[in-house]
C-alpha cells in the first residue's frame, strides 16, 4: 500500500491550492503599507457589515458584525475600516491567477481569492520549490502573502494549506505533504469537520460514528463510506487517501449570475421596487452577455427587514421559455413574476434577481416556435458597444430611471488604484 | 442481419479555413509582405504586466531625473531594489520617491534637486521599498 501511494504520487503530478491571506484586507494594504501589522475590516456592499478581517482586526470583530453598531469598537481598538473595493479586489486577484499560471501546468481559479493548480511530473521537492517560488513573486509583485499546500489531491492540498494557515512561522508559508508518512500524521492531526467538503451536517453524522478526525474517516470501508455518503462521500475518501479523484473544473465560466442588494433605506412602493429590479435584471443580463452565455430561467426575491415586525420574503421563478440573454425579455419576464409575488403592507429593504440555467450561446438551441426575437441580439449589441465607449448606464431600458443613479453607501471606500488614471496612488516628492 | 444505426452527432462548428488576404482576382498588394505590427506602448513600457502599478508625481524633488509635478511613473514592482535606482519608497508611512544610495554607512533616499536634502534611514524609521521606477510619462 505504502508503496503503491507514493508510485502515484509520482505518475500523477501534484494537486496544489493557492490562497491569498487576508485578501481583501492585504489589497488594501498592498497600497497602503502603512497599514501592514494594523487591523483592518472590510464592509459589505452599501457598508452593512463586515465582510473581511485582518488576523489582527479578529480579536476585536466578529465576523459579520453590523458596521454601525459597532463604530465605536472600531474607533476603540484603532480599527481602520475599508467599503468593499471589487473593482480593486478582481483586479489583484487576476494578477496573482497570471502569476499562478507561469509555474503551474494547470489552474483552477476557485474563488477571488483562492486557486488550485496542477504539476505534473514533479517530485515533492520541485513541488516545494514551485510553491515558493509563486509565494516569492505574489508578494514581489503585488505585495499580497499568499499560503501554498501542495499534495497528491485536491482535498490533501487543502489539508496542507490548513497545516500553513495553523504553522506559518514553521512552514514559511508553503507546505507540501510528499510522503505516505506525512499524509497520514496530517489526517491524524485534521478533524473531521475541518476537512474540505465536510459541511457541518457530514461532520455530525460522522461524529455519530465516533469519526473525529480526517484518517478515521480513510479508514471506513468503501461500501459504508458510498452508503452513507454516496459517491461524492467516496471521492472525498479517496482523495484523502492520496488517490485524486476530485478533478479539475473544466467550465470556467459563472454557471449563476446574481444582482441582489439591500436598499439605503427600506421601500414599501411597488413602482419603486419595480425600477430596483429592472436595473439588476439589466445588471446580470449586461453580465451574461459579456461573458457569451444565455439562461433560460431567473429567480427574483423580495425580502423585508429581518429585524422588523412582520419578516417576509418572497422569490419565484420565470422561465423564459427559451435561451436569452436580452436584457428586454429577461427584465420583462422578472418584472411580470415580481408584481406577481409582490404584497402590499410590508417595507423592503433588499432585493435581488439571479439567472439560471446559464450556458454559452454557441450552443444556442433554435426552437421552431418561440425563440428569441433575433431583432434584440442587434440591439443589445448596439447598446453594450454604446455603454462601454461612453460610461456604464448612458443607455438604459425605459423601466429603469433615467436620470436616478442609486449610489451605493461606500463611505469607506479606498480609490481604484489599479484601474482608473484618476485614481492611481500620488507620491509625495516635496 | 443485424444493423447498427449510429447517430449523427455535430458539436455545431464546421471549420472553413480564412484566407486573411481575402481571395481576389486583381493584382496582390505589394505592402502584404512588409506588414508590421503597430507600436503599442504598452508592449514598450509594460515588461512585466502583472507588477506593472502606475503613480502620480505630486512635487518637484527628482525634478532633475525628470520627474516634474503631475508626472505619471510606471513602476515594477518585479525588479529588485539596486543603488543608484529610482524607486518609489515608503518611508514611515509615506510615499516618496528618491534615488536609491547604499553604502556602508546605511541607505540614503536621494532627491534629484539642490534644494533638497538628502535623507538617511535611520534604525529607528521604517523603510518600505514599494516599486523600481522605470519609466517617466510627461504631458507637454
Amino acid at each position: 500500500m505504502h508503496l503503491y501511494n507514493s508510485v502515484l504520487i509520482y505518475l500523477c503530478g501534484m494537486y496544489g491550492i493557492v490562497d491569498c491571506n487576508s485578501f481583501y484586507a492585504s489589497c488594501e494594504r498592498a497600497f497602503k503599507p502603512n497599514l501592514i501589522g494594523k487591523p483592518i475590516v472590510v464592509l459589505s456592499n452599501n457598508d452593512g457589515c463586515v465582510i473581511a478581517r485582518s488576523k489582527e482586526a479578529k480579536p476585536y470583530v466578529k465576523m459579520g458584525a453590523v458596521a454601525f453598531k459597532n463604530k465605536n469598537d472600531f474607533k476603540k481598538y484603532g480599527i481602520h475600516v475599508f467599503s468593499s473595493n471589487y473593482t480593486l479586489y478582481g483586479d489583484m486577484s487576476s494578477r496573482v491567477m497570471s502569476i499562478i499560471s507561469k509555474y503551474v501546468d494547470d489552474i483552477e481559479p476557485y474563488s477571488i481569492d483562492e486557486a488550485f493548480f496542477k504539476l505534473k511530473n514533479v517530485s515533492g521537492k520541485e513541488a516545494e520549490l514551485i510553491g515558493k517560488q509563486i509565494k516569492d513573486d505574489v508578494m514581489q509583485h503585488l505585495g499580497l502573502p499568499v499560503s501554498v499546500g501542495i499534495a497528491a489531491s485536491k482535498a490533501l492540498a487543502k489539508l496542507a494549506n490548513n497545516i500553513v494557515k495553523k504553522y506559518p512561522e514553521q512552514t514559511q508559508n508553503v507546505y507540501v505533504i510528499g510522503t505516505d508518512e506525512q499524509r497520514i500524521k496530517a489526517l491524524k492531526w485534521t478533524r473531521i469537520g475541518d476537512v474540505w467538503g465536510i459541511g457541518r451536517r457530514l461532520a455530525t453524522k460522522l461524529k455519530e460514528m465516533n469519526v473525529d478526525k480526517a484518517y478515521e474517516f480513510t479508514l471506513l470501508s468503501d461500501e459504508l463510506v458510498r452508503n452513507k455518503f454516496s459517491v461524492v462521500g467516496l471521492r472525498l475518501k479517496r482523495d484523502l487517501e492520496g488517490k485524486p479523484t476530485i478533478g479539475f473544473e473544466e467550465v470556467h465560466d459563472k454557471y449563476m449570475i446574481a444582482t441582489t442588494r439591500s436598499f439605503p433605506n427600506v421601500v414599501s412602493d411597488l413602482k419603486e421596487i419595480e425600477e430596483r429590479v429592472a436595473t439588476f435584471a439589466n445588471s446580470c443580463a449586461e453580465k451574461l452577455r459579456k461573458q457569451k452565455s444565455e439562461c433560460s430561467a431567473a429567480y427574483v426575491f423580495l425580502k423585508s427587514n429581518r429585524f422588523g415586525k412582520d419578516y417576509v420574503k418572497l422569490g419565484a421563478m420565470v422561465h423564459f421559455g427559451f435561451a436569452t440573454s436580452s436584457s428586454i425579455t429577461i427584465t420583462k419576464g422578472v418584472l411580470e413574476k415580481l408584481r406577481e409575488i409582490f404584497k402590499v403592507g410590508y417595507t423592503y429593504k433588499k432585493a435581488g434577481v439571479i439567472l439560471v440555467s446559464i450556458k454559452p450561446n454557441a450552443s444556442h438551441q433554435t426552437r421552431l416556435f418561440g425563440d428569441e426575437n433575433p431583432k434584440h441580439q442587434l440591439l443589445m449589441r448596439t447598446m453594450d458597444t454604446l455603454n462601454d465607449k461612453m460610461g456604464q448606464g448612458k443607455l438604459k431600458l425605459a423601466n429603469q430611471d433615467i436620470k436616478r443613479t442609486w449610489k451605493m453607501r461606500q463611505e469607506h471606500l479606498s480609490p481604484q488604484y489599479t484601474t482608473r488614471l484618476s485614481d492611481i496612488i500620488t507620491i509625495n516628492c516635496k | 442481419m443485424v444493423l447498427t444505426f449510429y447517430k449523427y452527432e455535430s458539436n455545431g462548428f464546421v471549420k472553413i479555413p480564412f484566407v486573411e488576404a481575402g481571395i481576389k482576382a486583381g493584382f496582390p498588394s505589394p505592402a502584404e509582405d512588409f506588414q508590421g505590427k503597430r507600436i503599442s506602448l504598452d508592449k514598450e513600457l509594460v515588461k512585466n504586466e502583472t507588477a506593472t502599478f502606475y503613480a502620480k508625481v505630486d512635487g518637484d524633488s527628482m525634478q532633475d531625473a525628470g520627474m516634474s509635478d503631475g508626472d505619471l511613473l510606471v513602476i515594477d514592482r518585479s525588479l529588485e531594489p539596486q543603488n543608484g535606482k529610482i524607486a518609489v519608497c515608503m518611508l514611515d508611512g509615506d510615499f516618496t520617491v528618491k534615488r536609491l544610495r547604499v553604502d556602508k554607512d546605511g541607505v540614503y533616499l536621494v532627491p534629484e534637486n539642490k534644494s533638497y536634502q538628502e535623507i538617511k534611514v535611520g534604525e529607528d524609521q521604517e523603510l518600505v521599498i514599494w516599486g523600481i521606477v522605470t519609466y517617466v510619462i510627461k504631458k507637454v
